[in-house]
């Protein structure tokens, strides 16, 4: 019986090792431990061996099977390895062929200039508002300090609508909107459209964007509009940009001042996108006008504040160097793909 | 305005700095200088030489050999040039140096030209004479120099000196841009005070003094304002016995170099006071004026006029005139009258140096479409108290070129004359102002050079009049602010109360479109707001629509850009059409951007300014990916409710049965659908497109951000098939709302998984199948629950003679 068993063991584990396919396991685990397989027919004719026996002989065909059982196991796993890593091989791919996308939109260059500024300014405790594109002359002139007839409403080649209303020629309307309908602190900041009678070319719209920036409070000082413009300087073309103030005239803010950036192009040091200045001027602005601050009825004794406005295609023309503004209303895929 | 340098130093004597220092720190202290010329860029070893012999060349007819003394030694020079003879002094430009540009007076080689000696037709040849173009400059300014050929220097000029110098081309031209409200920066004297303020150095203007012949001006000419409001000054003198000659170099030079042409010395005295003082002369042929009497009142209507540019101009009633005692003779402060032009035979000359209100000066030049170098300067409002000075200058000009006798006197017509302006001075507000700290005595140091004097017993400044800028303490602060530096003022930040920085709702809204928009492959684009009226056309709006009545401009670039939209679609297929034009494929646009709708026609108040979206795009795609753009939207805004789409949308422009009306909770949010192909015939597009607009602030309306979580489902849900035949007229949105109102509490979801019209269908019909999925919050659903809720469905869809099919 002894060696019947190790017969069995030997001829089982010969065929499982020699065996290099999932289905012959189970055939062979049919053949030796299945229901009419050798071992269990083995156990079948126990009844053959003497009862002393019994228990010795079952002790054997027990370790009988577990050898084998654990030699299928065993052979099973490495088999099935096997077929996992062959699968792996077949199934290799290219994967240098082209991607697919879901060819996500892009947006308008002004865009991404804008929400640069809001996140600077948002960052700095601004609120962002609005105002009306088409506005009242009130708004857009008189309450600026520019009454009828200043030589100020020439320069900016106005659009009428009628002798009341026109296009707003800048943003500076939404300061004096702001400034009648909530009290100080005040700190805005106002992004729109404006339109000046400009025919079009590779450097002038019609109709382009401006964003006004507006800062009203107590102690409200030069010094506290330079810091904020170098701080929105720095962070919208790099921490080793310099700002420079130069003195400026507009009716709606005294003192007022042009700033120009280090060109980022060239650092300063003057070339032709600079025009070999090392500088660009990017911004107008200056220290609220009494004047301004009467209209809105706020106390200049008591209150002081500064305003800015900045073009928008400016900033994007410098900061994606567009070469011509009229791509930016044209709408050509390619070029808003680069966006 | 353009000036040279040698002219703002003749009132500025100390001054020595470079071209770049000048433009930096009169940048820096206000006065923006734009740019700058040297006169003698490109000019290298150019000296005096004297033509000692000319010989004929052997070899060529057109050229002579002349021997030339420069100095150090004697050269030989070979020229084409027919105006030289023996003893002429001519500028030479020596072996190895530069001349600016060529004979022919074109545009400048950035570099110059380099001049080599060399043979002519086997001559040697060891430099060049000059022409003046050569130098780099013009007949304009040297109006000595011949049309054609060698610039012929002056007889005294030394041998072997340096040409440039003695032609007085080291010099430099500053261009300045003079803001509006500085009006005394308009003039040399104004620039040159702010020049010696700036560095520092000691301010020299002229000191007037006019001799006079004794007799008084009275006596030949008078002056009546009719209109003093408009003309708040005028100031007449007369000078006789009028010699015209050229003007001296001097003047012709700077006159030049400001781009003013010289032509004799009675008009380049007018014309150079008007550049030194910022004040318009004009000069009258007193023998032409009737009653030798000037009159300044308004025009009428209607009247014509001849002006000295020989054009007839239309006059109107608020156009300010000068007449004499019969006729008018001039258009106040712009131009004179071809009838008492001066003439080269002119005797007797009446000088005007007024002051005409600016306002109105600029208002009529705009109206006549006449700008002249006097209206640019009367436009900008001068000071009533510089005619004086001006006049009293250019006969002190006349007396000192020889140019006539200078009658005493001076006719002098005016009303209150401008007092110089109080204003309270108070240096720490200045500081607190500024952020800064400076010292009374500093900023008091400001003041002396720009002629502001202090009142140190009322604490306050006295501006000159001629600082019409100069009205309140901001001006004071601007004016130590500048002198002080801008660059020296710190930075810092603002202090006190806190603000919330913030966007407003309406602007999340738009932030969260463009972000769904963006990711559904759409570009933004922008388009203009105002178009043509033909834009309605375009878009087959019948001739009664609302969308006509528009926001009109009055003074528009042209009829393309006349109006104010009403409608978006035009800037949109505008900009597809372009695509489409230059070949991109799959273009996919979206817009945010205003529509204008008036409340009434005309205008009572502002119109109403309209968000809009709008979606197109051609290529891949159809009606229902754009559907899922919109659908997308009102999911990302959180409107989570039915949309209904209603195929009446009536939009002509629209494919009649491809449109649909975008609803939520029973109002309109705006439209989709394909483009009707007449409009895109009109836009000269092909093939197929799609637009949807949404109006925003109906968006804004029902948008919002709030989310609240309401759980995962724990259940199994039960899912139930029906697939129907149906006319295919029945829209599977009347199937879908079945669906919806007879499904009760436990309808989760449904969604159409097979639709087939074809040769399987019978003609008119179409296949339609749903999957419907119901579920329970608190239990496992069985069959029972479900299929009463199926059968009421059901029953209600054959209602609608819908068959079911297993």
């Amino acid at each position: 019986m002894k060696e019947k068993l190790e017969q069995i063991r030997q001829a089982a584990l010969e065929r499982i090792v020699a065996s290099d396919a999932l289905e012959t396991l189970n055939e062979i685990r049919v053949a030796y431990l299945g229901k009419k397989g050798e071992l269990t027919s083995v156990l079948k004719s126990m009844k053959e061996v003497s009862v002393e026996e019994r228990p010795k002989v079952g002790q054997m065909v027990n370790e009988t099977r577990a050898v084998i059982e654990a030699k299928l196991e065993e052979t099973k796993a490495r088999l099935a390895k096997k077929a996992r890593e062959e699968k792996l091989k077949k199934e290799v791919i290219d994967v240098t062929l082209p991607a697919k996308k879901n060819h996500v939109g892009h947006k308008h260059p002004n865009m991404i200039a804008l929400e640069e500024v809001e996140r600077i300014f948002v960052g700095m405790g601004y609120e962002v508002v609005e105002g009306p594109e088409v506005e009242y002359d009130y708004y857009n002139f008189e309450a600026l300090n520019i009454p009828k007839g200043h030589p100020a409403r020439d320069e900016q080649d106005t659009f009428y609508v009628d002798d009341r209303i026109l296009l707003r020629s800048q943003t500076s309307p939404v300061q004096v909107r702001t400034m009648e309908k909530s009290r100080p602190p005040i700190r805005i900041i106002a992004p729109g459209r404006v339109f000046r009678s400009d025919e079009v070319d590779a450097t002038h719209s019609p109709s382009f964007h401006q964003i006004e920036g507006l800062v009203i409070d107590r102690h409200i000082t030069f010094a506290d509009l330079k810091g904020t413009l170098e701080v929105f300087a720095k962070e919208l073309f790099g921490e080793d940009t310099r700002v420079k103030f130069r003195p400026h005239h507009f009716p709606f803010t005294e003192p007022s001042a042009e700033v120009d950036v280090s060109c980022f192009k060239c650092h300063g040091k003057g070339c032709r996108f600079c025009k070999g200045s090392g500088w660009i001027e990017i911004l107008g602005c200056g220290m609220v006008h009494p004047n301004v601050l009467r209209m809105c009825n706020i106390n200049p004794e008591e209150y002081s504040g500064f305003a800015f406005g900045v073009g928008l295609e400016r900033i994007a023309l410098l900061k994606y160097e567009i070469d011509d503004m009229r791509l930016l209303y044209e709408n050509d895929i390619r070029f808003l793909k680069q966006f | 305005m353009n000036t040279a340098l040698s002219w703002i130093k003749a009132y500025v004597p100390d001054l020595d700095v470079t071209a770049q220092e000048y433009t930096d720190a009169m940048t820096l202290s206000g006065t923006k200088v734009e740019g700058y010329e040297r006169l003698d860029k490109n000019l290298e070893k150019i000296v005096v030489g004297q033509i000692l012999s000319i010989t004929p060349h052997p070899d060529a007819d057109k050229l002579i050999v002349c021997q030339v003394d420069i100095g150090t030694k004697q050269i030989q020079i070979v020229t084409g040039a027919s105006n030289v003879k023996e003893g002429d002094k001519v500028p030479v430009v020596l072996d190895g140096g530069k001349v600016a540009g060529g004979h022919d007076g074109g545009p400048l080689p950035e570099n110059g030209i380099k001049i080599k000696k060399g043979k002519l037709r086997g001559i040697e040849s060891d430099g060049m004479m000059c022409s003046i173009e050569e130098l780099g400059s013009s007949r304009d300014m040297y109006p000595d120099a011949p049309e054609m050929g060698i610039y012929i220097m002056k007889e005294d000029a030394p041998v072997g000196a340096d040409a440039v110098e003695i032609l007085g081309l080291h010099d430099v031209v500053f261009e300045y841009e003079v803001t509006s409200n500085r009006v005394d920066c308009y003039s040399v004297l104004g620039i040159a005070r702010e020049a010696a303020a700036t560095f520092g150095k000691k301010f020299v203007p002229p000191v007037l003094e006019v001799k006079g012949n004794g007799e008084d001006v009275h006596d030949y000419a008078s002056v009546e304002v009719v209109d003093a409001k408009l003309c708040p000054r005028y100031c007449g003198r007369v000078v006789k016995n009028i010699k015209i000659g050229p003007s001296p170099e001097w003047m012709q030079r700077r006159l030049a170099a400001s781009g003013i042409r010289p032509i004799n010395n009675l008009v380049d005295i007018t014309n150079y006071v008007m550049e030194e003082y910022g004040q318009p002369m004009h000069a009258f042929d007193l023998d032409t004026v009737a009653g030798h009497k000037i009159i300044v009142k308004r025009a009428k209507d209607g009247d014509e006029f001849q002006t000295l540019d020989g054009q007839v101009r239309k006059l109107d009633k608020d156009i300010l005139m000068i007449n004499d005692a019969e006729k008018e003779i001039g258009i106040a402060g712009i131009m004179g009258g071809e009838n008492s032009k001066i003439t080269d035979q002119v005797k007797t000359v009446l000088f005007e140096s007024a002051c005409f209100d600016g306002t109105n000066n600029r208002l009529s030049a705009r109206r006549l479409g006449l700008r002249t170098d006097a209206s640019g300067k009367y436009e900008k409002g001068l000071d009533p108290n510089n005619a004086e000075a001006a006049i009293n200058r250019a006969c002190q000009l006349i007396e000192e070129l020889g140019c006539g006798e200078v009658v005493s006197g001076m006719i002098d017509v005016r009303g209150e004359l401008p007092e110089p302006k109080r204003i309270p001075f108070c240096p720490e507000k200045i500081n607190r102002f500024l952020g800064t700290d400076i010292s009374r005595e500093e900023m008091v140091s400001y003041f002396g050079p720009l002629e502001i004097e202090m009142d140190e017993a009322a604490g306050e400044v006295i501006a000159p009049t001629f600082r019409q800028d100069l009205l309140c303490e901001a001006d004071i602060a601007e004016e130590v602010a500048r002198f002080y530096g801008y660059d020296k003022i710190p930075t810092t930040l603002p202090t006190g109360e806190a603000t919330t920085g913030k966007l407003s709702f309406k602007l999340r809204v738009e932030a969260a479109v463009r972000e769904v928009a963006e990711f559904c492959g759409y570009s933004q684009g922008m388009s203009y707001s105002f178009e043509s009226p033909r834009v309605f056309d375009k878009l087959l709006l019948p001739k009664d629509s609302g969308l006509r009545s528009t926001v009109k401009i009055l003074n528009p670039l042209g009829e393309d850009y006349s109006i104010m939209r009403t409608i978006s679609l035009n800037g949109m297929l505008t900009s597809l059409s372009t695509n489409y034009n230059r070949r991109n494929k799959d273009v996919k646009l979206y817009e945010l951007g205003n529509i204008y709708l008036p409340k009434a026609l005309p205008l009572t108040e502002l119109p109403d300014e309209r968000m809009q979206l709008t979606l197109g795009f051609y290529g891949e795609g159809d009606f229902f990916t754009l559907k899922g753009v919109i659908e997308e939207i009102f999911d990302k805004l959180g409107m989570d409710k039915k949309i209904s789409y209603d195929p009446e949308a009536g939009k002509p422009f629209l494919h009649p049965g491809r449109q649909a009306e975008i609803s939520y909770r029973g109002t309109v949010m705006g439209y989709l659908g394909e483009v009707h192909p007449e409009v895109l015939d009109n836009y000269d597009i092909g093939g197929r497109a799609y637009v949807a607009v949404l109006d925003m602030p109906q968006m804004v309306e029902f948008a919002s951000f709030d989310r609240k979580y309401t759980g995962v489902a724990r259940f199994p849900a039960v899912t139930r098939d029906i697939s129907m035949v149906m006319d295919k007229k029945i829209m599977v949105g009347e199937v879908e709302s079945v669906i919806e109102r007879k499904g009760g509490k436990l309808l989760e979801s449904y969604h159409l998984f097979d639709l087939y019209e074809g040769s399987q269908i019978a003609e008119g019909y179409k296949s339609v199948a749903y999957s419907i999925t119901f579920r329970a919050k608190d239990r496992t659903l069985e069959d029972k629950d479900v299929n009463d809720i199926m059968e009421r469905v059901l029953g209600e869809l054959k209602a609608m003679g819908i068959e079911l099919r297993g």
